[in-house]
């Protein structure tokens, strides 16, 4: 497992259905464990935020709130809550996040949209591949509150859509399709076809598919 | 914050996956490691006490499951035993007809060899069970065609402990042979997580094949058998040395053989004992659960006898099952869960999936399975800890229920 090179592990051991072990870091057992700012009951009431995003997870069904606490003169995240249904790399990367955004003083808004699945996962001391996916919702959800943000502060401009684009027409596959399909591990066009449950690709189509696999997995993976 | 425990107790929770071997089976297999280790093929003297303690075992299971010995194949595994079954009555049958009629409840060492035949050329009908996973002897039956050569059901299911009527479906499958005038279709079950706790006289179940195996009985791992009625025919999937009646080629595994056929024996013997016991350990962490933790399912039959008395399946509603395994693991407790987080398809369990039960459902189930090592004190050990662990993960979920 890539995720994991250099690293010592003395973890807690999960197996797949297969066999395969899944490991976990120390991150993110401790994460795990000790989750940092998530939503306690005795707060909802009490926590100002002026930004949330709510997300979803297809591939497991999955799913994050996020609440964002910002100063409009600095742009600055002062304070951030967040509730996570998911599993184990999940809340620890929702939690890691959470930390990332608020220390030294508060992360700013451009900053902060700048995270990615990858940074979430080098702090945590990598993800087994399976679970890298549980990363990209903390993420997402993090654009989404900022988005939210800028909508409610009316700056539409700033707000980033990354509006899914239909790749293949006939299969009504969107680039958001083939991002999935690689997270939970898709490397060829088959593999993507076998998650999406779908027939051949048309040639041209085709191309365009397998452009998008080697974009994810470059992203996501080296 | 969650407890921390003073001392952690480890509690097995997870005999379906696998039992620990018993005493009594381990010495009854230890001579035939080191001292008698012979090839029970060869003829002198060492082979032949290898090849009496085979005899023996065999005679024994024979006489357990109400069959004679020839009946008895050895296999390396209760999965082998399922491929052997299906695949080896496809291999010698298929000429006369390409469907076999089964579950979509099924352990995967059936799934999938039926899956493979699907692909090429056969039919097969999973026939639907209910939201309690029992399936319904009249639905059986009607979906036998002229070109069934096989009906294959699992005894009892090892996610949800649903007990099918086995005995029910087998008179039911000879009525339909006369009324036909046929030999089809064959009568397959996987008993692999009944053997414990249910009859196995294949006399009562009117099976023609069925599949067991060592590691849910506290028998070794890595041996299993197929019974086979006599006039059934199969082909092997292993080719090679005569062994097991040329059925499954490859030295005997002895020690292997011989605890199994201790481990059934102890099995059978104390089935209703130990079944009555597992049945009110599961009855009172079922009721003690529903006491103490709001929004909870029972998934599977009622507790009770269509039930295997050391399963509880339980779903927490809002939140997941990988992540309740963890916190669990922390105090020592160790169950499985049907969450897609687990899975290697980040799929939930086809099991409960079969069931109709949504997939936020199956995401915050966990499974207990009970046995021999547990105890009342058990439970009030994980009484103490399962509340909280629930209670955090729900305040961390942002799916939350009216009242917390
Ligand atoms: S949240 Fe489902 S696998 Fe991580």
């Amino acid at each position: 497992m890539k995720t994991q090179k250099n690293k010592k592990i003395k973890s807690a051991d999960v197996r797949g259905q297969k066999g395969e072990s899944w490991l976990y870091s120390d991150v993110v057992k401790e994460h795990f464990f000790n989750p940092r700012n998530f939503m306690h009951y005795d707060e909802e009431k009490k926590f100002k935020f002026n930004a949330t995003g709510r997300v979803g997870s297809p591939a497991c069904g999955d799913e994050m709130v996020l609440w964002l606490k910002i100063d409009p003169k600095t742009e600055k995240i002062k304070d951030c809550r967040w509730r996570t249904f998911g599993c184990g790399s999940a809340i620890a990367s929702t939690s890691v996040m959470s930390e990332m955004v608020k220390e030294k003083g508060g992360m700013k808004l451009d900053d902060a949209l700048k995270i990615t699945p990858n940074d979430i996962m080098k702090r945590l001391g990598g993800l087994p591949d399976r679970k890298i996916h549980c990363s990209v919702l903390g993420d997402k959800a993090l654009q989404a509150a900022i988005n939210d943000y800028f909508r409610q502060t009316k700056q539409h401009k700033r707000i980033i859509t990354a509006g899914a684009k239909v790749i293949d027409k006939d299969l009504n596959i969107t680039d958001h399709d083939i991002e999935e399909a690689v997270l939970e591990g898709a490397h060829t066009i088959e593999d993507v076809q076998k998650r999406l449950k779908v027939g051949v690709a048309k040639p041209e189509a085709k191309e365009a598919i397998e452009e998008l696999i080697r974009f994810y997995w470059e992203k996501y993976f080296s | 914050m969650l407890p921390k425990p003073k001392k952690i107790k480890k509690i097995y929770l997870d005999h379906a996956a696998t039992t620990p071997v018993d005493e009594r089976v381990f010495s009854a297999m230890k001579p035939y490691f080191m001292k008698e280790f012979g090839n029970p093929s060869a003829l002198y003297n060492l082979g032949r006490t290898a090849q009496t303690a085979v005899t023996e075992a065999r005679k024994k299971i024979a006489g357990l499951l109400h069959a004679l010995p020839e009946n008895i194949i050895f296999t390396g595994s209760g999965s082998e035993s399922d491929n052997l079954a299906i695949l080896g009555v496809v291999k010698a049958h298929q000429h006369k007809g390409k469907h076999i009629v089964s579950l979509g409840i099924e352990h995967h060492a059936v799934l999938r060899p039926l899956e493979d035949l699907a692909k090429n050329g056969f039919a097969v009908t999973y026939v639907p069970v209910g939201k309690d996973g029992l399936v319904d002897v009249e639905a059986v039956v009607k979906a036998i065609r002229p070109e069934t050569i096989l009906v294959t059901i699992m005894y009892a299911n090892n996610e949800m402990g649903a007990i099918q009527p086995i005995a029910e479906i087998g008179r039911e499958i000879l009525k339909y042979r006369k009324a036909h005038n046929t030999i089809y279709p064959f009568w397959h079950s996987d008993a692999c997580q009944a053997s414990e706790y249910l009859d196995l006289d294949v006399e009562k179940l009117h099976v023609d094949l069925m599949t067991l195996n060592g590691s849910k009985m506290y028998g070794p791992k890595g041996v299993g058998m197929l019974y086979l009625r006599r006039g059934v025919s199969i082909k092997p999937l292993i080719l090679g040395g005569g062994q097991e009646k040329s059925r499954r080629a490859g030295t005997e595994n002895v020690p292997a053989i011989v605890g199994l056929a201790k481990a059934l024996e102890l099995a059978q013997k104390d089935k209703a004992k130990e079944s009555a016991r597992l049945r009110e350990l599961t009855a009172y962490f079922w009721k003690k659960i529903q006491e103490k933790i709001p929004d909870v399912r029972l998934n599977g039959p009622a507790i009770g006898e269509s039930r295997l008395p050391n399963n509880l399946n339980v779903t927490f509603m809002n939140i997941e099952g990988e992540a309740m395994l963890l916190y669990l693991d922390e105090y020592g407790i160790m169950c499985s869960t049907g969450s897609a987080c687990t899975s290697e398809s980040l799929e939930p369990s086809h099991v409960l999936r079969a069931m109709g039960m949504p997939f936020e459902m199956a995401h915050g189930s966990l499974r207990f399975t009970f046995g021999h090592s547990n105890t009342r004190a058990d439970i009030d050990y994980i009484l103490k800890y399962l509340p909280a662990v629930v209670a955090q993960l729900r305040e961390m979920s942002p799916m939350q229920s009216q009242k917390h």
